[in-house]
């Protein structure tokens, strides 16, 4: 079934290249669906998963990276940290599944983010749990880099505990 | 149970417990028990006989159902029950059924509580109200990182709460937020939430007081 999500995946992102002439709408269109996916699957995520609470922004990380890609895609990147401040880091993915049957990016579709889905979904998850991010595509394979990498950009230091939380 | 958002406001309600059971009698003049009103409802103060509590409130006077502090017609309880004429009468007393409104006030007012314990607690990082004890019930509250409440009023000696806080949770992510027309933080109405929630409750009923696995 694994096929069908990608086969489903690919006709979503063909019906907004007809939909919309501008990559960045489509683009745009990708992440926002992305974070409306994604604030409802950190609920089954944390249901199914039973992480604790994360107590710093790499062990977040390392949790999306081990935890939640593996359940969900069943792919592990590895993560790494890109800033001294401790708020940015990298996920690097070998393999991407959502682009099993994509070969490369039509001419006139360059700047597409392809699986812009996928960071919309950890965004909207990880301001769900008060986190808030910027994530974005900073390699993709699709565009001729050597691998594809997500670079996870921590915002603000995440609340003090509060009373909403535990 | 109930669950409560991240707003303190109750999204959902289930009373999955035994029909309480109401007391019908007949009476004559003078009535022998002491009635007073409290809270808008006519409640029994004193005179406790035949399953009739103290703190059960009047439901029904002759068969039509009271409302409030009036009768079905609109007279007041109390003055039709000191008319010796309206004698013998039926009166069905039974423990009142919190209204939804009252239930809205008081999962509110447990979020509060719920914040103000989390802040009370000497140690960093206190996860909050876990379990509130009494003789007769035992309410547990289990929050997840998202904010939302799953509270569960159970039997003193009911095991694996704990367990079955977690499996709600889980049908909450299976059958609320999948619902694609289901908006967050809305009050759920989604049938089979309904369904799967009254099974696990059923589980867990059955399991009984050792706790599921035993």
């Amino acid at each position: 079934s694994r096929e069908l999500l990608v086969l489903t995946y690919g006709a979503l992102v063909a019906q907004l290249c007809k939909d919309y002439e501008k990559d960045e709408d489509v683009n745009t269109c990708l992440d926002r669906m992305g974070y409306g996916i994604g604030v409802r699957l950190i609920d089954d995520f944390l249901a199914r998963s039973a992480v604790r609470k994360c107590h710093s922004y790499s062990e977040t990380a390392d949790v999306i990276a081990q935890v939640a890609f593996k359940m969900y895609l069943g792919v592990t990147p590895s993560v790494s940290c890109s800033s001294a401040a401790g708020n940015e880091f990298s996920l690097i993915l070998d393999k991407n599944p959502l682009v099993d049957f994509v070969e490369e990016l039509p001419a006139e579709r360059a700047s597409l983010c392809y699986c812009n889905l996928l960071c919309g979904v950890i965004r909207g998850a990880l301001e769900m749990v008060h986190l808030a991010a910027e994530v974005t595509f900073l390699q993709d394979r699709l565009k001729g880099d050597p691998v594809t990498e997500i670079g996870i950009t921590f915002l603000r230091k995440a609340e003090d505990r509060k009373h909403k939380r535990n | 149970v109930y669950v409560v958002n991240k707003a303190g406001g109750l999204i959902y309600q289930l009373e999955h417990c035994a029909p309480r059971a109401d007391t019908e009698k007949t009476f004559s003049f003078p009535l022998d028990l002491v009635l007073r009103v409290h809270d808008e409802r006519v409640v029994v103060a004193f005179g406790q006989r035949d399953g009739i509590r103290v703190g059960h409130a009047v439901l029904a006077i002759n068969g039509a159902e009271v409302n409030g502090r009036l009768t079905a017609d609109g007279k007041d309880v109390l003055e039709f029950l000191s008319n010796p004429a309206n004698y013998p009468v039926s009166i069905r007393f039974g423990r009142h059924r919190l209204s939804s409104n009252e239930k809205l006030m008081l999962a509110s007012m447990f979020h509060s509580l719920f914040a103000i314990g989390s802040q009370l607690s000497p140690e960093v990082g206190s996860s909050g109200i876990e379990m509130l004890e009494t003789d007769t019930f035992k309410l547990h509250c289990f929050q997840t990182l998202t904010g939302i409440k799953f509270m569960v009023l159970a039997d003193p000696r009911q095991a694996g709460i704990d367990a079955l806080l977690r499996k709600i949770y889980e049908i909450y992510s299976d059958y609320a937020l999948k619902n694609p027309f289901y908006s967050l933080e809305m009050p759920i109405r989604c049938e089979l939430f309904d369904q799967n929630l009254k099974l696990a409750l059923e589980v867990a009923e059955k399991a009984g007081p050792f706790g599921p696995g035993s």
